[in-house]
């Protein structure tokens, strides 16, 4: 009972970073939405585990959270450089 | 009964993302909001038990395609040209290929259905004997790595391919017969 009542909790969040999405007016609102959105999707899969009792999903989670982590990152790099084809032989700024 | 009712707010919460992102005109914004649409198909994917597409839905849709998205913002720019007009042929061909789909739902066999070709023909075969026919103790792996090995390697080989050929077009710089690098192709 008490993870269907949390379970709900977090889609009415799910929603509510959804909205926020769409209303928030600067690009940086926007950013703050997807990544909070995964943030809560990572919550989803770990509390959808415990619901349907198979907690190994959790792992899963984990690396949700890491490649949530990835998209941030490149998109506030693309917005601090302007582009992502950068290469090592000019920039020491460089990815590859 | 639980995971149903998450499984329709899910979905409503995909349409609410579809409809935004029809509506938004900043391509920025549209973008951002494909990433969230991802990321919901994957929890629904994940309710469906379906772990493996989740994860691929996750990584490909929320991650590159959004970043590779954001590589052609930057080359054409983040505002779509205005249209309002909309086109009645379009709509109407739109509506009649969705209602053909959903008409061919009705065929399909229930969520989970025990009695379907694909769970009484060869999902037993597997269950039962691929341990001791492959030997491998995950079922996943024996099927994908020996079942389908062919199958699997054809792909793999295909993807490698992709893979080459995304990095050569992405370059690296070319070098100039002097070793240094030229400008112009950096």
């Amino acid at each position: 009972m008490m993870f269907e009542i949390v379970t709900y909790m977090i889609l009415f969040a799910m929603l509510l970073a959804l909205i926020s999405a769409i209303i928030g007016q600067s690009v940086y609102d926007k950013i703050l939405a997807v990544n909070i959105f995964g943030t809560i999707t990572v919550l989803f899969i770990a509390l959808f585990g415990f619901l349907t009792e198979r907690p190994e999903f959790l792992d899963i989670a984990l690396v949700y959270a890491l490649i949530n982590f990835i998209t941030t990152i490149a998109i506030l790099k693309f917005f601090e450089y302007g582009d992502m084809g950068r290469s090592s032989h000019i920039n020491d700024q460089a990815d590859i | 009964m639980t995971v149903t009712v998450i499984n329709i707010i899910l979905l409503c919460l995909l349409v609410i993302t579809a409809l935004a992102i029809n509506k938004q005109r900043n391509l920025f914004a549209a973008t951002m909001l494909t990433g969230i649409y991802s990321l919901i198909c994957a929890s629904l994917f994940v309710c469906l038990d379906a772990v493996d597409v989740a994860f691929t839905e996750a990584a490909v849709g929320a991650g590159i395609a959004t970043i590779l998205f954001l590589g052609t913002l930057a080359l054409t720019g983040f505002e779509e040209k205005t249209r309002v007009k909309i086109s009645i042929p379009a709509l109407l061909l739109v509506s009649i290929t969705g209602g053909l789909l959903i008409y061919g739902i009705q065929d399909m066999p229930a969520f989970g259905d025990a009695n379907t070709p694909v769970q009484t023909y060869l999902s037993g075969k597997y269950i039962d004997e691929s341990a001791t026919e492959i030997g491998v103790p995950n079922l996943v792996t024996s099927v994908l790595a020996s079942y389908r090995g062919y199958d699997t390697f054809g792909e793999t080989t295909v993807i490698f391919t992709a893979g080459i050929g995304v990095l050569m077009l992405l370059g690296r710089g070319r070098k100039n017969r002097k070793g240094l690098l030229d400008e112009d192709d950096a």
